[in-house]
C-alpha cells in the first residue's frame, strides 16, 4: 500500500533534507557522494535542500543524543506531511556503536518515526541508492530474517557395553568413582 | 574572462562525457574482501559466544534456552560490520558477506537467530557448575537487577523497554 502511494505521489521528484543529529559524518560523506555525478541520484529527481520545510524525504544519519533531540524533532515536525524518514547508517538504525553512551538516547526512532532502514557503517552509496530505489519500488527488497532450529538432535554418545537392563529400562548408570 | 573560464569548463565537462554508474540497473562487485552483512553458519557454531563477547556494538546475544540449546541472537542493526566476530571464530562459523543491499521498511529485517545444540558434561549428564561464583555472576549480567532482562547475557540496552537508557531528561518541543 505504501508502495502504491509512494508510486502515486512521489512518482516525479523528491526533495531530500539532510539532518546529522550528532553522528561522525561518515554516513554524512556517503549521502553526499551519492548526490555527486558519479552516484548520481539526481536522475531520480532528488535534490537536495536547505530546510526541512522544502523537504519530502529526511535523510537522518547519526545517533540521538540528549542535545539534539529537540532540534531532531522540530525538523522532523517542520517537514510539510506526506513526508518519508530515512535512518542512514548503524548508528540511526540502532544507536551504532555508541548506544549505551553518556550522551546517546538511543536510535533515531526513539524520536521520530522512520520508514526506511540503511544499515551499514558507513553504507556504501550503491546501498543507500538500494534503500531509495527500494521506496521507489524499483528493486525487490533482499533481507530476510534468518531462523534455524535443530531437527535432528545428535546422537548421544554411550558405549553399547554400559546399558544395563533395569525393569525393562534401558538404563545408562556409571558405576566408577570420580 | 568570467566567460572565457565557463567556456573552459564546459568543454572539460563535456570531454568527460557520461560518468554516471547505471547502478540499480546494472549489479555492481565489491571489492574483494569487502565486509558486507556476517553470516552464521549454525552447522560449525559451537556456542562458545565468543562473537557476542567481542561484538564492539554489543549486537550478538546469547541466551541459554534450556539446559541443552543456546540461542545465538543476531540483531543487525547495530552492527558496524567491523569483522571482529568473524576474525576471532575458532570454527570460522562467521563469514562476512560481500552483501550491502540491506535496506529494508522494518528494522528486524536482518535478524538471525541459531538455536545450537549443547552437549552436557559426559560424567553426570549436567551442565556444570562454574568453579567461582563470579563467573556465575558474569554469565547472569550482574550489571541488571532486573530478573526478566537478566536471561539475556550480554544484553543491548538499545531496545529492551525494561531498562531505559536515560529518564531524566523529558524531549519536548519548545513552543516558540
Amino acid at each position: 500500500m505504501l508502495e502504491n502511494f509512494l508510486k502515486k505521489y512521489f512518482g516525479r521528484s523528491l526533495w531530500v533534507y539532510h539532518c546529522n543529529s550528532g553522528g561522525c559524518n561518515g554516513c554524512d560523506i556517503e549521502v553526499v557522494n551519492v548526490l555527486t555525478p558519479y552516484y548520481d541520484v539526481e536522475r531520480f529527481g532528488m535534490k537536495l535542500v536547505g530546510s526541512p520545510r522544502h523537504a519530502d524525504v529526511m535523510l537522518c544519519q547519526g545517533p540521538a543524543g540528549r542535545a539534539t533531540a529537540p532540534a531532531l524533532k522540530r525538523a522532523y515536525e517542520a517537514m510539510a506531511a506526506p513526508k518519508l524518514v530515512f535512518a542512514i547508517g548503524s548508528c540511526a538504525c540502532g544507536g551504532g556503536v555508541w548506544h549505551d553512551t553518556y550522551n546517546v538516547l538511543g536510535p533515531v526512532e526513539k524520536v521520530i518515526p522512520v520508514n526506511f532502514y540503511v544499515p551499514g557503517c558507513p553504507p556504501r552509496p550503491e546501498a543507500i541508492i538500494y534503500g531509495v530505489a527500494l521506496a521507489l519500488g524499483l528493486v525487490k527488497k533482499k533481507a530476510v530474517p534468518t531462523q534455524y532450529h535443530p531437527i535432528q538432535f545428535p546422537v548421544v554418545r554411550y558405549h553399547p557395553d554400559e546399558i544395563i537392563d533395569i525393569n525393562g529400562w534401558e538404563t545408562y548408570e556409571k558405576l566408577e568413582r570420580v | 574572462m568570467s566567460l572565457v573560464s565557463k567556456i573552459k569548463e564546459a568543454v572539460l565537462c563535456l570531454k568527460a562525457g557520461r560518468v554516471t554508474l547505471s547502478y540499480p540497473i546494472n549489479p555492481r562487485p565489491v571489492p574483494a574482501r569487502f565486509r558486507g552483512r556476517p553470516v552464521f553458519d549454525p552447522n560449525k557454531c559451537i556456542g562458545c559466544a565468543g562473537c557476542a563477547n567481542n561484538c564492539p556494538a554489543r549486537e550478538i546475544l546469547i541466551k541459554d534456552a534450556c539446559q541443552e540449546i543456546r540461542v545465538v541472537k543476531y540483531i543487525g542493526r547495530r552492527c558496524t560490520y567491523c569483522g571482529r566476530c568473524a576474525d576471532l571464530c575458532p570454527e570460522k562459523a562467521i563469514t562476512m558477506s560481500p552483501e550491502y543491499e540491506n535496506a529494508s521498511e522494518n528494522g528486524h529485517d536482518i535478524e538471525q537467530n541459531l538455536e545450537i545444540w549443547m552437549s552436557t558434561c559426559q560424567r553426570c549428564g549436567r551442565c556444570f557448575k562454574d568453579a567461582l561464583p563470579i563467573d556465575g555472576l558474569m554469565m547472569r549480567g550482574f550489571r541488571s537487577d532486573n530478573v526478566d532482562s537478566e536471561l539475556w547475557v550480554y544484553k543491548s540496552k538499545g531496545y529492551l523497554d525494561v531498562d531505559p537508557v536515560t529518564s531524566d531528561i523529558d524531549i519536548s518541543v519548545d513552543e516558540a
